[in-house]
């Protein structure tokens, strides 16, 4: 007894001493989950698909900011001014492309199945055969070995709260997908493209009949997705670097933090993957850094125990 | 001047089933217009295929706007032909349940020329002044439906006869030259079932919209309708006035269920 009392007590005090240090990280990989879990959870509702090959969507908008500052950086360490300028080059790029991945996606692989109405599982398989196409295709053309991506600024610590360092890689996520997650909710809500979106979310046969044009909403949807996608996986490249597989584990992640939300609700994707990064950081501390992935998936099964339709658990119509 | 609906000799078939046989009909502009018939006439079919949403195999419909060519519907997308002027309404209530009583109405209201995600987030002066412009029809449009003070509800928690109100409003939001309303009185009481009549005919008188109605109240349809026709088993057996289809044998006989074999083809 005295034994796990000190276990304990040691452990919290370690909580104690690195608590803010393991928020920042959290935080930080939760929002790039929360990003990537909005592509799902937008297309989900709009398509009751879970679109599968939205990892490598991530690869490709990560690749493309690779290339994209590797090329305008070259062996120069920019500062100040230039380096706001790449990382909103960066984000276009992998957005961009991301986006235009996406639209590619839903046009090759899913437009011509919901054409000829085709069951659910035709859906699944089709995202199953995309993403390992996109995969390999990349694994083909960039070589199956990590490569380190040309950092845009310096890191260092900026400030600190109380005592954990805030670098500026965090400051940089924290600012990029703020913004950018405020202004896809902001479309979603108070934007006729977001009432487009909602109401093909909610009953699209109702929708066309009002003149709205399904097929171009079901497009922009992957737009939006595909941008935040991309845009998340440059900005986790600028951390890790790129790979040809780098999408998997991330976006395992993020669809976990959507469904952990409520599946269909852009702010449930987002409160769920905060919780997620948040919970895997703590759990570094309490059990060990292997067991990370298993604390996630653990909480996700006694979430959905206890609430099957997620935290939020509405669908995309009643999120904004 | 042309009739607003022709629609010609339509077989539409599912499989080996015939939904509608060699149908013919046609709505003069400006006429209020009903369909009735027992269930399985054929009734919501001919509905889906004057909308888009089914495409007859034989035939033709045509659909005379005011101004512009006669539009053919065959083949078209139901999203083309809500721009070309025909709304309609629902059997059963489809409203946007998760959306507001306001946003139901302007989803209607909006062009849906341009939903580009780059115009909605610079948000230019041709956005803002569509935008504008559709906040200012579906606050008419409330006004006309009464229902302004339900405006920010959401749209599942309106009484029955207030959904049906809505749904009005979010096909006259679409600018219509045509409403379509497949049984509007359907699961309302006595008095919204006044109500209602009263809407409809204000529709017409008001705002010069044609309407098309499916309906089963035939109290309702006969103090309503200015022509009807009667359909049974996919195919049109009678055509008149409400007092000539109130004399008319084949259709007692299709209602009453004493039914010779006329009709059946």
């Amino acid at each position: 007894m005295h034994g796990f009392l000190s276990y304990l007590n040691a452990h919290f005090h370690a909580l104690r001493l690195e608590f803010w240090g393991l928020f920042i990280g959290g935080i930080g990989s939760g929002i790039i989950y929360a990003m990537v879990a909005i592509g799902y959870t937008m297309v989900y509702g709009v398509l009751r698909l879970i679109n599968f090959a939205h990892s490598e969507i991530f690869m490709t908008g990560a690749f493309a900011g690779y290339f994209t500052l590797n090329y305008l950086i070259g062996s120069s360490s920019p500062t100040g001014f230039s380096s706001i300028l790449l990382i909103i080059v960066g984000i276009l790029a992998g957005g961009i492309t991301g986006s235009f991945f996406a639209v590619v996606l839903e046009r090759v692989a899913y437009r011509p199945l919901r054409i000829r109405k085709a069951p659910k599982i035709a859906y699944l398989i089709s995202a199953i055969g995309a993403s390992y196409f996109l995969l390999n295709l990349a694994a083909k053309e960039f070589g199956r070995i990590g490569r380190g991506i040309a950092q845009p600024y310096q890191n260092h610590t900026v400030f600190t709260i109380f005592g954990a360092p805030v670098e500026m890689y965090n400051i940089i996520i924290f600012v990029a997908a703020g913004i950018m997650l405020i202004i896809v909710d902001r479309l979603v809500s108070k934007t006729k493209l977001g009432r487009s979106i909602r109401s093909v979310a909610q009953d699209s046969e109702t929708a066309s009949l009002m003149g709205v044009d399904i097929d171009r909403t079901i497009a922009m949807t992957f737009v939006i997705g595909g941008f935040l996608g991309g845009a998340a996986g440059f900005l986790y490249a600028l951390n890790v670097g790129v790979l040809y597989s780098m999408g998997f584990t991330p976006a395992l992640k993020a669809f976990t933090a959507a469904v952990l939300g409520g599946i269909g609700n852009l702010r449930g994707a987002v409160i769920g993957g905060l919780i997620l990064g948040v919970t895997e950081s703590f759990t570094v501390v309490f059990f060990s850094g292997a067991y990370t992935d298993v604390v996630a998936f653990a909480i996700l099964v006694l979430v959905l125990m206890f609430r099957p339709t997620g935290i939020l658990g509405e669908l995309i119509g009643r999120s904004a | 001047m042309a009739n607003l609906f022709e629609v010609s000799n339509i077989t539409l078939r599912f499989g080996g089933v015939v939904s509608l046989s060699n149908v013919s009909l046609y709505q003069k502009r400006g006429e209020i217009l009903a369909v009735i018939g027992p269930n399985g006439a054929g009734k919501t079919s001919l509905f889906n295929s004057l909308t888009g949403v089914y495409q007859p195999q034989e035939g033709s419909i045509t659909f005379n706007p005011k101004e512009g060519e006669p539009i053919s519907i065959i083949g078209k997308k139901p999203h083309v032909i809500s721009h070309t002027g025909v709304a309609r309404t629902f059997q059963a209530s489809r409203m946007f349940n998760a959306l507001t009583t306001f946003e139901n109405v302007k989803i209607g209201a909006e062009s849906h020329k341009g939903i580009g995600a780059i115009g909605a987030i610079l948000r230019g002066p041709a956005t803002r002044k569509d935008e504008k412009y559709s906040d200012a029809r579906t606050w008419d449009l409330l006004d006309f439906v009464g229902l302004r003070a339900k405006a920010n509800y959401i749209a599942s928690s309106l009484s029955y006869g207030e959904r049906r109100r809505l749904e009005i409003a979010r096909g006259l939001a679409t600018n219509p030259e045509v409403l379509l309303l497949d049984e509007p009185a359907a699961g309302t009481n006595p008095s919204e079932k006044l109500e209602l009549t009263d809407l409809i005919r204000k529709v017409r008188d008001q705002m010069g919209v044609s309407i098309l109605l499916i309906e089963h109240d035939m109290k309702l349809v006969m103090s309503l309708a200015e022509r009807l026709y009667v359909l049974n088993f996919g195919s049109v057996i009678a055509e008149g006035t409400p007092d000539e289809i109130r004399a008319n044998q084949n259709v007692v006989d299709a209602y009453l269920g004493t039914t010779t074999a006329e009709g059946a083809n």
